[in-house]
């Protein structure tokens, strides 16, 4: 085969194989990235290490608590407060109840969801229950904590927040890393 | 002829689209709709207004452009004595037909953007209702308010299959629709719980995809009474056709009435059926129902009459599965005095005495039976 | 091949190994295009359940079930069966005589790329047999439907989709090889007919996004098969993220279905006009633009999505821009008739026919694009009326133009003009009967993929059948045609065949040999 052939094939092949990469490598944690940058899809950070904020009085923001159960999750699962109102860089307390009515152990991850989009960056988490898979035995109680603080600099527009937790039944998962782990 | 032909499907098209304009204010859906609905809200009304905008402009700019083709196929036509000419390039014309198209779209968009401001304007909502799909029906909940229903297809499956004639509101009918006040700022919170699917209110110009695992929201505000349907709009498994959403607009007052009903329902529920009920307060109360409604027959002691009435200690029902013991009560046994008890006894007082007879005379299955599980078998026939 | 390639004369083993181990890019050109046939019966007869059941509102024919299975199959093999394959057909009997080449570039993989397609098709039709029954997700398949809710036979159709996208992917590399190495001296680049431009433009589209379509049915096989959590939320997936993944692949390929397609027209609308195209360049660099565009505008099939309003309205404006050098291709054709010397044989009807309803279903993409409205259209029949009209009215029509305007060249022999004609006019009213409907049906608000409706939706959905029928028809009538043309076709002696007909594809006899430009031609 001649060399321009031979050159422009490998460019091809190259080009195709790197699409492949692209796809599958680069464009899930870009788009995590750019979700978490720009905070669009109301996905929330890690741990937030609380900084020294100037409390905002002038400001009053709704903050709303909204609960959900993935398919087939049947625990009873609420926030205890349904909303409450706080100042921007004030630090604030709450809990969702969560109660596996099973008569099986499991466990369950909630995966937060801020709304709107572009308030999620400036909702930050010092303590999440979210933040960890939550085992909860059979017919096991529990009061979930969430200490957050809103960004004093959140958008002016923005006059009401509305956190959602989804819960997933994930004993299955963590069942088999643990098991594949020993 | 080909002439003919084709002007005669345009003009075809010209008169279905001038039936689609006239028959854009029917909001209600009934056969022969034509067009987009303009819906009850400042949201749909958006959205007719930017439709028929761009259906007028595209049909304008059809008319010129396919105008001007049909005529040359009429008037350069080789049968006519048309001679070809050889020109093909002219820097200004294509100039031109670059320009103006990206000018027109340029004015479309104004327009097009303020109404999607509209869709986005969700802030200062008076009431939030979180909608959540499900394989195959909705589950509505007013945040706040401890009221949360699910809201399933009417139409029986005996209508679908054609074993019955179809109803005037054939796939239209809800077991419970979503109810809200007029006059008041709606926002929806809407997630799913298995697959994706998608709430679409035509009327109120809203479609919010349905995903697991996160929230999408949208509004509507209306002062227009009313019933509204809309459809599940991404595809969801088998029964994506047959999860239709109903909304019923009410005015305050009736809204209010129906939402304090709803509330002393949830009360209710929660109370009795929603209730974890311990092993002690189950057998209190299945000791009261068992000596009122079953010791005629079984017996106080539960050994029943040899040969007439069964005994309920040690048998093998009792001491069984669960659901084959719930079974008997609800279904009851055919060709015996057995009767169903479905009708008679409530969900909690059914749970309560399967819970008394798998325990007591010594029996100790020592398993719990809850009146939601009496509920679900119910509902599972 | 002293004697020419095997014919049925030389016995059934000669020739069927004739046509397994062809390296002939004639023969291969040939094979695609019986098989997109195939595939386009194939993929109508799934049609035609379909219609049969929205025939009437209830379930008359078949469960809800077994209707996502068709709805799901119809799509996947019209698009990756029928006109993808139909397109590269064209491309391989066509780019090298058209640009003065002997063959393709890499004969072999050429073959490769074609018989690795019957056999991605048979598994997946076979999923249809098998437990749990076929694909039933759409064919868009979005997670977690796909994954976490799919059948059991979701791992053979993603097999079957690499190797379709392995095929298409090889059969890109060899076009462009082709294009950009053998071209005949003196044929530069602009000199080039606009169908080899289309193809190449689409070539590239091809080699970038058929890898990302692998990408994300690879990444649904470890969500499915290996707990990994690319498209699930509990692991901390995103579903979203693989509407994105699938879009970023699924907008450039509706440009590569009808980019070919552009092509064909332009070739044939300037022979039956006695004029050469108008704007030669301009059609080339519309084309590279439009190409371009593709790349930037995918989210627009996610306006219902959540996405924030930022990005909503980029992804409007960027949709609606593209209007304008697809208008600008409009404006060329239409101008190339203007004074020309115009007469109507069939591949002319298919090619006016594509400019007017491929513009129609553009208006009604452009209607799609504005967001807003979008909230009302987007998973409705009007989005299923907008894409059929420039799928089936565009691409197919002008895939049927090119058999039409060529099978003179392929096989030496006249069609019957007369009853390519009636084939039109039967194949454009049943077409319009069966989609201009759908449009009202959306806006009335008929989801798509409905296996049921409201009593309100009945008219219409009845007249939509009907037509579907009629359309079906039209193409027994074309299958007809074609098979006896070949057979009993009139002999054509003019190697130009039409009148008006310019490149070098015409130059050589016809039919056309086996082999051809072995010497190449010097092009001024």
């Amino acid at each position: 085969m001649e060399k321009p052939l031979r050159l422009l094939l490998a460019k091809l092949v190259t080009l195709a194989a790197a699409m492949f990469a692209f796809a599958i490598f680069v464009l899930p944690p870009l788009y995590d990235l750019f979700c978490e940058i720009t905070g669009i899809g109301g996905r929330t950070g890690g741990v937030y290490e609380a900084v020294e904020v100037e409390i905002d009085e002038s400001r009053r923001v709704e903050v709303q608590f909204v609960a959900a159960n993935n398919a087939e999750m049947p625990w009873d699962f609420y926030p205890m407060e349904h909303r409450v109102v706080v100042h921007p860089g004030e630090s604030r307390a709450v809990s969702f109840f969560a109660h596996n009515k099973t008569e099986v152990d499991m466990i369950a991850q909630a995966i937060p969801n801020v709304l709107p989009n572009n308030a999620a960056d400036y909702f930050h988490k010092t303590a999440c229950f979210c933040f960890d898979n939550q085992p909860l035995a059979a017919g096991e109680q529990a009061e979930l904590g969430l200490v957050f603080i809103l960004d004093p600099d959140l958008p002016d527009n923005v006059n009401t927040v509305t956190l959602s937790y989804t819960l997933f039944d994930i004993t299955d998962r963590t069942v088999g890393a643990i098991a594949q782990a020993q | 002829m080909l002439k003919r032909a084709q002007a005669l499907f345009l003009g075809r098209l010209g008169a279905v689209f001038a039936l689609a304009a006239a028959g854009g204010a029917n909001a209600d859906g009934l056969t022969g709709q034509l067009n987009m609905p303009q819906g009850v809200t400042e949201v749909s009304q958006a959205a007719y207004d930017i439709h028929m905008i761009m259906m007028w402009i595209c049909t304008a700019i059809g008319v010129v452009v396919f105008g001007f083709m049909f005529y040359v196929m009429y008037a350069h036509r080789k049968s006519r004595g048309a001679v070809a000419e050889n020109f093909h390039e002219n820097i200004v014309v294509e100039l031109l037909w670059t320009i103006v198209p990206a000018l027109i779209l340029i004015v479309m968009a104004i327009p097009a953007t303020t109404a999607l401001l509209k869709v986005y304007d969700t802030e200062d909502a008076e009431i939030d209702i979180k909608v959540t799909g499900y394989q195959w029906k909705w589950q509505y909940e007013y945040l706040g308010e401890g009221v949360k229903f699910m809201s399933e297809l009417r139409t029986s499956q005996d209508e679908i299959y054609g074993r019955e004639p179809k109803g005037e509101h054939y796939l239209r009918e809800v077991t419970e629709p979503l109810v809200i006040p007029a006059g008041k700022k709606v926002r929806f919170l809407v997630t799913s719980s298995d697959v994706i699917h998608s709430w679409w209110v035509p009327d109120f110009g809203i479609k919010r995809d349905a995903i697991p695992g996160l929230f999408t929201t949208g509004w509507a505000k209306t002062d227009q009474t009313g019933v509204y349907v809309g459809e599940c709009t991404e595809l969801c498994g088998q029964g994506h056709a047959f999860m239709p959403v109903v909304v019923e607009v009410k005015e305050q007052a009736e809204y209010d009435q129906w939402l304090s009903a709803k509330k002393a329902e949830a009360e209710e529920y929660a109370s009795t059926i929603g209730k974890q009920w311990t092993d002690e307060e189950l057998m209190v109360l299945g000791e009261e129902v068992y000596n009122r409604s079953c010791a005629a027959c079984h017996q106080v002691d539960g050994t029943g009459i040899p040969g007439v009435f069964p005994a309920l200690k040690d048998s093998p029902i009792a001491l069984g599965p669960k659901e084959g013991h719930i079974a008997i009560l609800i279904d009851g046994v055919a060709g015996t005095s057995m009767q169903s008890f479905a009708d008679q006894l409530s969900e909690v007082d059914i749970a309560a005495v399967v819970h008394y007879e798998r325990n007591a005379w010594g029996n100790d299955v020592g398993d719990i039976t809850q009146p939601i599980e009496v509920l679900n078998y119910k509902q599972g026939q | 091949m002293a004697h020419g390639p095997a014919t049925l004369a030389d016995g059934w083993l000669k020739y069927a190994s004739r046509w397994l181990f062809t390296t002939n890019h004639k023969d291969i050109g040939t094979l695609y295009l019986w098989f997109s046939f195939a595939m386009f019966i194939l993929g109508g007869s799934f049609a035609m359940i379909i219609r049969a059941e929205l025939f009437q509102p209830g379930m008359q024919l078949i469960k809800p079930e077994f209707f996502n299975q068709m709805t799901t199959m119809h799509g996947l093999v019209m698009v990756f069966g029928a006109i993808m394959p139909a397109f590269v057909g064209l491309a391989n009997w066509l780019i090298p005589m058209m640009i003065g080449a002997p063959d393709m570039a890499l004969p072999r993989m050429n073959n490769l790329s074609f018989w690795i397609l019957p056999f991605a098709f048979a598994i997946l039709v076979a999923t249809l047999f098998m437990e749990g029954g076929g694909p039933n997700f759409g064919w868009t398949f979005y997670a977690p439907l796909s994954t976490t809710y799919a059948p059991d036979s979701v791992n053979y159709f993603i097999f079957a989709i690499h190797i379709m996208g392995a095929s298409s992917i090889m059969g890109s590399i060899n076009i462009i090889a082709t294009v950009m190495n053998m071209r005949a001296p003196g044929m530069t680049y602009m000199k080039m007919p606009l169908f080899v431009w289309t193809w190449l433009i689409t070539a590239f589209l091809l080699v970038a996004v058929m890898p990302v379509l692998a990408g994300a049915v690879t990444m649904m096989l470890m969500d499915i098969n290996f707990g990994t959590s690319f498209f699930d939320a509990a692991g901390g997936g995103d579903p979203v993220l693989f509407q994105h993944i699938f879009w970023f692949f699924g907008h450039p390929e509706v440009y590569i279905i009808i980019l070919p397609a552009f092509g064909v027209v332009s070739q044939i609308i300037p022979t039956f006009s006695r004029k050469p195209l108008f704007g030669y360049s301009s059609m080339v660099y519309a084309t590279a633009a439009i190409a371009f565009m593709s790349f930037i505008v995918w989210a627009h099939h996610m306006f219902t999505v959540g996405m924030p309003i930022a990005g909503e309205l980029y992804f409007m404006y960027a949709t609606m821009l593209i209007a304008v050098p697809t208008g600008v291709k409009v404006f060329n054709w239409i101008t190339t008739m203007y004074k020309g010397a115009l007469t109507y044989e069939t591949p002319m009807l298919f090619s006016i026919a594509f400019v007017i309803l491929f513009t129609f279903g553009g208006f009604t993409g452009l209607m799609l694009s504005i967001a807003a409205a979008d909230m009302q259209y987007h998973d409705t029949y009007f989005v299923v009326a907008h894409f059929h009209y420039v799928m089936v009215a565009g691409a197919v029509f002008s895939g049927t133009a090119a058999v039409y305007y060529w099978l003179p060249k392929w096989c030496g022999k006249m069609y019957d003009e007369t009853m390519g004609k009636v084939q039109f006019w039967i194949a454009f009213v049943g077409f319009n009967i069966t989609f201009m409907p759908q449009h009202f049906l959306g806006l009335a608000g008929m989801p798509r993929r409905y296996a049921d409706y409201g009593l309100q939706f009945a008219d219409w959905n009845m007249v939509s059948s009907i037509g579907a029928f009629m359309y079906g028809a039209a193409q027994i009538l074309f299958l007809f045609n074609v098979v006896r043309t070949i057979t009993h076709g009139k002999p054509v002696d003019d190697p130009q065949v039409w009148e008006g007909a310019e490149g070098l594809e015409w130059t050589v006899e016809t039919p056309a040999p086996y082999h051809t430009f072995a010497t190449p031609p010097q092009v001024k």
